[in-house]
């Protein structure tokens, strides 16, 4: 039984291996369409990432993880001069700082809630960030606001051509994944999973929670905040609807959609939601109809959540159980 | 006061006694005075209306465990059915305002009874995180379905012409008759609430069902029908909350949206089940919103929050328990 | 109450009260190292308010514990389980998806958290994974430690929680019903690592099953409607007319 596990860690490297070379060598085969839409999903990545961290890793479900997207985007734009280009080395650093501090305080307050509660005071919270940039001047209304000229570090790395934006946001990418990899075996990572699994017991060890979770929240919303930077200067453009509560569901179904628990889950999830976006849209396939593609979208919600409550990365494991336990049937189920 | 502040006229037999007759400051301190009590009304509609859809979702919570994110969808479909079927009600029994809101009303519960059984009624042993999702799910569906039956345009509404004038307040002001209509059909509906609850065998059934299902289930009550019932009650009262506050409110395509994210504010500041607890929230976060509004016409969005905010640092799980 | 021992954990007139209801009234007991204290009452009794007061997890409205001589009647239950105060539960607290060798470092693991150290992967934590393995083999567990916790029969379940408790090494165990739903095998074998837990601890003892209690404690409280009815070492108990009355009285 432990070889078998044994090999599947293997292929789960292996998958995410693959996936990386795959997006890596993408660009030499698409154009700029194919570059730029990948960008925008490996964003939504980053964003899946960081939600997993707090939804599948430490069994908080929040519900307004755009908010510190919205933060760490509004943050590029607002803090980048007028004239002339930011410098990376401390435009990224603001905005994830910002993204993070709404979070702490946001988590100082939410985390007093539990279970129900925390997951509509997220969305609340969240919501308030909305206001303050709808209906104030700070966050140019429903307008939004235009970034001007976009960061650069020296003359190395210019963001405003599509593959270098595409290969940094690979890299981002990537990095914030082995992060969260080595995350999640750290003593941290296993704390957050007991906490997760049963925080009764993490108590009665002696272990203060609180601070545990706060920490995890915190670090969610500044990943979210870099996911929403890289959003905003790629699009050189952000407006209130980057802080919608509907962008907080969908972070949240690419994250059940693609499997909860698993840091290739995110990956997978955004991939897929950006799949079906593109499909009910399309209006070469549904014609007219492709402008309620709300419609169908919600309806595959639904579907998904209910047939498949462990995500896309468990098929396999499914399919295998449905073999295994026909063979466990003749045999008698030994384990 | 009165006399101090200005010069009051001689009073000659017969006189009766008129705003006239009071200096400019006295005058000003008047309208104020009737300003803020218009506020004050204003606010108890607000809250009163907030009650009536978030008891709905406390109910449902309370009893059956569910956290349903399409409840808000529920008022939007209130007030588009408020719009809609006025001409069909019209051209098929010649009635008006009344006789849509009781179609409405019957619809309402057919809808809630129907999805309670062929939806809802799976997601009582699912995870949170589950109930979210498809009922966000839902809320996509039901905004499509609206989009596609009804169209995306924004519509006003007239009140009924019995309801249409305005109550004079003093001699300065005056205040619409049909702000006060909505005030008083909230409050009939929650003392009706209050009634079924504390003196039927209906409501007491609801609240042993929502401390001890298995109890109530050993007790023979069959429990499945029970919570249909409560979950078209709870639909019902959202689609009603809709269709009154049509006319004054109009009817928009976001509207459900922006009044789930409320009412979930008046959850969790009333506290998660309870019924006390959401009139109390509903009213005080009516009393926030006007005000600032008034007060603060920037910042008006952001008050409700930073209510819930410092009532979390105060009493994290909302003031009152549920019952 | 005796103390010929070392107190290691005091409760002093630990009052509790919900609204107009007093759950338990004016409880006072010494756990002394080397000693089981058992408290047993009929269901409703307090027993387990009292234990929650105890461990941290409810606040006294009145009264006072003592945890090693400080007065720790403030400190949140963490605080109190780094102080050296274990607890095991009467459901089971064990961690079902985790290997039964994770269940032990991770519990082992609150006495050196070290959260900062992100990239350090914590099956190398020395201290945890030591700790772990002696816990586990001191529970009998040794040959179980790949099993997948969720997987274990319901006796081993409950001798991986007293496994968890023990992770932290601490000086004081309140055990709440460790023998619950346990056949007579299962019972025989927890109660010989209760007895050789005795050595070094002091351990508090909630408990339903008569002839367990009768046969390990060292002292027993007996508790009706959030009072002590009767206190002292297991004959007095056993002779004493209110117990008899009010517990053991009918058919015992």
């Amino acid at each position: 039984m432990s070889a078998i596990k044994t090999a599947m860690k293997t292929s789960k490297g292996l998958f995410v291996l693959a996936s990386f070379a795959a997006l890596a060598l993408y660009p030499a085969v698409a154009g700029n369409y194919g570059v730029d839409l990948v960008t925008k999903v490996m964003i939504y990545a980053i964003f899946a990432l960081s939600l997993e961290l707090l939804v599948g890793m430490t069994g908080l479900v929040c519900f307004g993880q755009a908010a510190f997207f919205g933060i760490g985007a509004y943050a590029a734009v607002l803090l980048s001069p007028q004239a002339e280009a930011a410098s990376l080395l401390w435009l990224l650093p603001a905005a994830v700082v910002a993204a993070a501090a709404y979070a702490m305080a946001v988590g100082a307050l939410s985390l007093r809630t539990k279970g129900v509660y925390f997951i509509m005071v997220t969305l609340a919270f969240a919501q308030m960030a909305y206001y303050v940039v709808h209906d104030t001047p700070l966050g140019g209304g429903t307008d939004g606001i235009y970034l001007t000229a976009k960061p650069v570090l020296g003359s190395l790395i210019d963001l405003d051509k599509p593959l270098p934006m595409y290969a940094f946001t690979l890299v981002c990418l990537v990095l914030v994944f082995g992060f969260l990899a080595l995350l999640s075996r750290s003593r941290f990572g296993r704390a957050l999973a007991g906490i997760r699994v049963n925080e009764q017991r993490m108590r009665a060890t002696g272990f203060s929670t609180y601070p545990y979770k706060l920490a995890a929240f915190t670090l969610s919303g500044g990943l979210a905040g870099l996911a929403g930077f890289l959003f905003a200067v790629k699009d050189a453009f952000v407006n209130p609807e980057l802080m919608s509560w509907h962008f907080s569901g969908a972070v949240l179904i690419m994250i059940i959609l693609g499997g909860l628990g698993h840091l290739r889950g995110a990956l997978i999830g955004a991939f897929a939601f950006a799949l079906l976006q593109e499909f009910f849209k399309s209006e070469a396939i549904f014609g007219a109809f492709a402008k309620h593609w709300s419609l169908g979208l919600g309806l595959t919600i639904i579907v998904a959540v209910a047939l498949l409550p462990r995500g896309l990365v468990d098929m396999p494991g499914q399919w295998r159980a449905r073999l295994v336990g026909r063979r466990a049937g003749v045999s008698g189920g030994a384990r | 006061m009165l006399g101090a502040t200005s010069g009051c006229s001689l009073r000659q037999p017969g006189h009766i006694l008129t705003i006239a007759d009071f200096g400019q400051e006295t005058r000003t301190l008047l309208m104020d005075l009737a300003t803020f009590f218009i506020q004050c009304l204003n606010s108890l509609q607000y809250g009163l209306l907030l009650f009536l859809v978030a008891s709905g979702l406390t109910l449902i919570f309370g009893i059956m465990g569910v956290i349903n994110l399409a409840h808000g969808s529920f008022y939007m479909i209130g007030a588009y059915m408020a719009y809609a079927l006025a001409p069909i009600v019209g051209s098929t029994f010649g009635g008006g305002f009344f006789a849509t809101l009781l179609v409405g009303a019957v619809l309402a519960v057919l809808l809630g009874y129907v999805l309670e059984w062929v939806f809802f009624s799976y997601l009582y042993q699912r995870e949170h995180l589950q109930q979210v999702l498809m009922t966000y799910g839902l809320i996509l569906v039901f905004e499509e379905l609206r989009s596609l039956l009804v169209g995306d345009d924004v519509h006003g509404i007239q009140p009924p012409a019995i309801l249409s004038g305005s109550l004079p307040l003093g001699e300065m002001m005056t205040y619409p008759v049909y702000r006060l209509f909505i005030s008083a059909v909230c409050l009939v509906l929650a003392l009706g609430m209050y009634f079924v609850f504390t003196r039927t065998r209906l409501g007491m059934m609801i609240r042993a069902g929502s401390t001890n299902r298995e109890m109530v289930q050993s007790l023979g009550i069959d429990i499945k029908f029970l919570y249909r019932v409560v979950f078209a009650a709870g639909v019902a009262l959202a689609v009603l909350a809709g269709m009154v506050a049509a006319p004054v409110s109009s009817v928009y395509p976001g509207m459900g949206n922006t009044v789930l994210i409320i009412c979930f504010v008046v959850v969790v500041i009333g506290g998660i089940g309870s019924i006390r607890g959401a009139l109390l929230a509903a009213l005080l976060i009516g009393v926030v919103d006007t005000f600032g509004k008034v007060l603060l016409p920037q910042a008006a969005g952001v008050l409700v929050y930073v209510l819930m905010a410092l009532i979390l640092l105060w009493k994290p799980d909302g003031l009152f328990k549920a019952g | 109450m005796s103390a010929n021992g070392e107190v290691l954990l005091r409760g002093h007139d630990l009052t509790r009260r919900w609204g107009g209801l007093v759950a338990v009234n004016k409880v006072s007991l010494d756990l002394v190292r080397g000693h089981v204290h058992a408290v047993i009452g009929t269901n409703g009794a307090g027993k387990s308010t009292l234990i929650n007061m105890l461990s941290g997890e409810i606040e006294p409205s009145g009264g006072r514990v003592e945890l090693l001589g400080q007065d720790v009647t403030r400190w949140p239950q963490p605080r109190r389980a780094r102080a050296g105060l274990g607890r095991s539960y009467q459901r089971n607290t064990i961690y079902p998806s985790f290997t039964v060798f994770e269940n032990c470092r991770l519990a082992a693991q609150a006495r050196t958290p070290r959260p900062w150290a992100w990239w350090q992967p914590a099956q190398g934590c020395q201290a945890s994974t030591a700790a772990a393995r002696a816990c586990a083999a001191r529970a009998g567990l040794d040959d179980l430690l790949d099993r997948e916790a969720g997987l274990l029969s319901h006796g081993q379940k409950r001798q991986l929680e007293i496994a968890m408790c023990l992770a932290t090494e601490p000086q004081v165990l309140l055990l709440d019903e460790p023998l619950a739903g346990m056949g007579a095998e299962e019972t025989e074998r927890m109660l010989a690592l209760l007895t050789e837990l005795k050595n070094g601890h002091a351990i508090l003892l909630v408990e339903h099953d008569m002839d367990a209690v009768f046969r390990i404690a060292d002292e027993i409280t007996v508790m009706v409607n959030g009072a002590v009815i009767a206190s002292g070492t297991p004959d007095e108990v056993r002779n004493s007319p209110e117990v008899r009355a009010a517990y053991l009285g009918d058919g015992h």
